[in-house]
């Protein structure tokens, strides 16, 4: 790695689900502003913009970026997109830091977003296609097995989904910007919500989110810029194996801990449990979190819902590696956001900004997102002090 | 012009069509189970059996040129239960759908389980297609109706998973 | 800035209509071939980039099947833009300069236009509230931009007719291409306009098809090549979308990619020209600073084929290729993207 890369600023959208107040454009323009605003910049001052964007049908727009470059400052400058499924949120950001590790440019701005309101984003996400019988019924469907097996291999008891729905969304009522804010939300009431893809009840879904979140990355010599001190990028990593493949791990797929494995070197982690203080977790069913805390290394294989049993996740348990402060994925889901939102989650975090969600002191944290079926990988380390 | 409200949404409907290409390995699979029979590929490499068949191996890259001909008995490694009903979707609710795993098979296959309860469908359970008629084969995997279940001992699905598992390459 | 270098590009045959094979198995012969040359396995690529459009493939996610193609295992570091794949093979660059333990990557891109109507898919491109809805298609677009340059007196129909007799003379040395020939503009021009003033032969032809790129840094693209094709400058800008707001007869992004990538710096022997229609390829001309003393599109530029998302590749690649065997210097390949040249990249590529 060459140069140093810093976030300066942070910037995201109250997560909701339909914005009739903005279009596309001013939606995204609201996230950057604020992040703009945050790094003590201007969008002149931007050599460049990294934009993330899930599948574009589902706003049926062909590469929106396209018509929102003007929007975006970027007319005579370089707009870049970057697509990779579920994880995109997260890639965009790396893409973003190797122009200023890679010594292109020394201030750009990346964004991530998802205006889902704008479309049927079933038929965008899960179309019927000719020789693929549509057994699935959409992500709850594709991903349910999955759990199934996990819940088989581990022989964790049921109520680890529920406790799972209940803390994210218990963490998202002390973040302003997360989508479901359920006062209400207790282990009854989720228990009691329909089972849609057994064994996924609606309580351990996430929702569809229209949102976007953005951040200011510069070198080292601007790092001293923002309103706030910077956070440091440690490391980062991406990972990708194919859909379909006999053999592949689906619970616990190895270009997750692969990627891990490559980030935590970078870093110099061997204990993610004792040296993190906190994660950001892509999390969109509730027992991905007792998968992914095993995948990540958090634990044992086999062990990751005892975590969450014993609420070592848990801000409101005192637990030792909170996960998903924000509410996580299970509270906002804009998708090609969404990642952003779990990488930007974790700088706010290092840099202390981040409210009633603040874990105290948080010097070292980790941001995930993961697409496809379980098999594209975004991850960064992110720290309050220069790696 | 106070009086002007904003316009808070338009509706554009899009329509474009598409004609899909299946690729020769599932042409190959789709001819032959128009006449009742499953097919997989066989990887050079790993000696793993991919059904639906593929051209290249998605392991190894390598052409797949040696087909085999499957039964159409397996078991079930993990499955789902569907209770939402889905846009576009004839199946009524609820409805199982399972990763089956055809005896000489390394890749599961999605179907559906019935003529059982669904609290007896677990991992492991031995199962079965249920063709359509005859007469009404075509190119399609609708020429299975569905899995049901045999009857036999349940098979031991970690081992046979992990079995799998271990002759992946690297 | 690290050294990094083409090393080897492979495509398939542009053909109008690929009806036997899906995207993996045009994708893993191309990839196959292509490693072979250079004597690499897939296990030793660093860094996996490609390009390709969810809108020309008919599905989201279109992307993720064509990694079917790779043998992803064990599992690859790996990107994907969607859009054009010079842009794809940008992101590469990128990341090779950050790390320095990257020493080869692979590019790929594929497009098969032929599922769909393009002409009708790409008026998705424009602003979803006030253009898209009123379907202005590519060609109608790019009459306006041809019907201004006539306006303006920069050129005729019958220049615009000799880019295609340019193109097409070029092509007949190109085995893979779809459409070759020794035509004279005066017989082009007897066509009747598609969009007037277009004609057939100012349009890019419709085509199925894909096309790869083997990277390599420093001494390891020497230990792999007699002759890499080093990158010298590779930016890229964008404009302004709306066709009301610019003045279509110039392209300031090409313009302003070309002066960061350095293209004027020394003598261009070749240039490949991403411009889909041929008054397009009058304004990069001019864009770009080239001179009577370039040789534009060797290989029949858009009328060797327009695998669309690859199309961009294939210019870098069809550059790179006469560096690599030693016919050319010094090269300049282009790529475009969205309505009338809206976003342009620029590669500078020199041999040693």
């Amino acid at each position: 790695m060459g140069d140093r890369c810093a976030v300066i600023g942070i910037g995201q959208t109250k997560h909701t689900d339909k914005r009739l107040d903005v279009n596309q454009t001013g939606m995204i323009r609201e996230s950057c502003n604020r992040a703009l605003k945050d790094a003590n910049m201007t969008w002149k001052d931007l050599d460049a913009v990294v934009i993330g964007h899930a599948p574009d049908t589902i706003e049926g727009c062909m590469t929106p970026e396209l018509y929102q470059a003007e929007a975006l400052g970027m007319v005579g400058k370089p707009l870049f997109r970057v697509h990779t499924a579920g994880s995109v949120g997260g890639s965009t950001v790396i893409v973003g830091s190797k122009l200023i590790t890679g010594g292109i440019h020394e201030k750009i701005l990346v964004v991530g977003w998802q205006k889902m309101s704008e479309s049927q984003s079933t038929w965008a996400l899960s179309p019927v296609i000719p020789f693929q019988p549509a057994l699935m019924a959409g992500a709850g469907g594709f991903f349910a097995p999955h759990i199934r097996e996990y819940i088989r291999r581990s022989g964790a008891p049921e109520h680890i989904g529920i406790k799972v729905a209940v803390k994210d969304r218990k963490h998202a009522l002390r973040n302003p910007f997360a989508h479901i804010h359920q006062e209400s939300v207790c282990e009854e009431e989720i228990r009691n919500s329909p089972m849609l893809w057994d064994p996924i009840r609606f309580g351990e879904t996430c929702p569809s989110s229209d949102g976007s979140c953005a951040m200011v990355l510069v070198s080292e010599k601007h790092a001293d810029r923002g309103s706030a001190k910077p956070a440091w990028i440690h490391g980062t990593e991406m990972r990708s194996e194919p859909t379909i493949m006999p053999g592949r791990d689906e619970v616990n797929p190895r270009s997750g801990s692969d990627c891990a494995k490559s980030l935590y070197k970078q870093a110099g982690i061997t204990n993610p449990r004792k040296q993190f203080d906190m994660a950001e977790v892509y999390v969109p069913f509730s027992w991905f979190e007792p998968m992914w805390l095993e995948n990540l290394g958090f634990c044992d294989e086999g062990e990751g819902w005892k975590l969450t049993d014993e609420g070592a996740t848990s801000m409101d348990e005192g637990g030792d590696i909170p996960w998903n402060c924000s509410g996580g994925v299970l509270s906002s889901n804009p998708i090609g956001g969404t990642g952003t939102v779990r990488f930007a989650e974790a700088a706010l975090q290092v840099r202390g900004q981040a409210g009633d969600r603040q874990v105290d002191g948080a010097k070292l944290a980790l941001g995930h997102a993961y697409g496809g079926g379980s098999q594209f990988f975004a991850m960064w380390i992110v720290g309050s002090e220069k790696p | 012009m106070s009086e002007t409200k904003p316009v808070k949404y338009v509706n554009t409907p899009i329509c474009v069509d598409f004609d899909y290409t299946p690729g020769k390995a599932t042409s190959n699979f789709l001819r032959s189970i128009k006449k009742g029979q499953l097919i997989g590929s066989v990887c050079p490499d790993t000696g793993k059996v991919y059904c639906p068949p593929r051209s290249y191996s998605v392991e190894t890259a390598s052409p797949m040129t040696e087909i085999v001909e499957l039964a159409d008995t397996g078991m079930v490694y993990t499955f789902c239960i569907v209770n939402i009903k889905f846009y576009d979707q004839a199946q009524e609710v609820p409805y199982v759908s399972a990763y089956i795993l055809l005896d000489g098979a390394d890749l599961p296959i999605m179907h559906l389980i019935q003529e059982c309860e669904v609290e007896d469908i677990r991992p492991g359970m031995r199962v079965k297609a249920v063709w359509r008629d005859e007469s009404e084969w075509t190119e399609s995997m609708e020429n299975i109706k569905y899995f049901k279940p045999t009857g036999e001992p349940d098979a031991p699905v970690g081992e046979i998973m992990e079995n799998i598992r271990s002759k992946s390459h690297a | 800035m690290r050294d990094i270098a083409i090393i080897a590009f492979g495509q398939t045959e542009n053909k109008r209509t690929e009806r036997l094979l899906n995207e993996a198995e045009m994708i893993a012969p191309v990839v196959g071939d292509l490693l072979k040359s250079v004597g690499l396995k897939r296990t030793d690529i660093g860094f996996t980039c490609s390009g390709s459009s969810d809108y020309l493939a008919g599905q989201p996610f279109s992307f993720v099947m064509a990694l079917d193609a790779l043998g992803a295992w064990p599992p690859i570091n790996e990107s994907h833009t969607e859009g054009e794949t010079a842009w794809a093979l940008y992101e590469t660059w990128v990341k090779m300069q950050a790390d320095e333990e990257i020493e080869t990557a692979l590019i790929y891109g594929f497009g098969r236009q032929s599922m769909g109507s393009p002409r009708e898919v790409m008026t998705l491109m424009n602003n979803p509230y006030l253009e898209a809805p009123i379907q202005p298609d590519t060609i109608s677009q790019a009459a306006l931009q041809a019907r201004v340059m006539i306006d303006k007196g920069i050129a005729t129909e019958k220049d615009f007719a000799e880019v295609a007799v340019r193109n097409l003379k070029h092509a007949k040395s190109n085995p893979l291409a779809q459409c070759s020939g020794d035509f004279d503009a005066e017989t082009l021009l007897k066509d009747p306009t598609i969009a007037s003033p277009l004609r057939k032969h100012d349009c890019p032809p419709i085509t199925d098809g894909a096309c790869a790129i083997i990277m390599a840094a420093g001494d390891k693209a020497r230990e792999l090549c007699k002759r890499p094709a080093w990158i010298r400058g590779i930016e890229h800008r964008i404009d302004v979308q709306a066709l009301g707001q610019r003045d279509l007869s110039e392209c300031p992004s090409a313009k302003l990619a070309a002066e960061a990538a350095g293209v004027s710096k020394g003598k261009v022997d070749i240039a490949e020209l991403h411009a889909p229609f041929t008054p397009q390829d009058i304004i990069l001309q001019k864009a770009l600073g080239l001179g009577d003393d370039t040789v534009i599109n060797p290989s029949g530029g858009i009328h060797q084929g327009n695998p669309m998302m690859g199309t961009s590749l294939v210019r870098i690649g069809e550059v790179a290729n006469r560096i690599i065997n030693g016919e050319a210097d010094r090269g300049v390949a282009h790529g475009s993207q969205g309505p009338c040249l809206q976003q342009n990249i620029v590669t500078v590529l020199e041999g040693e």
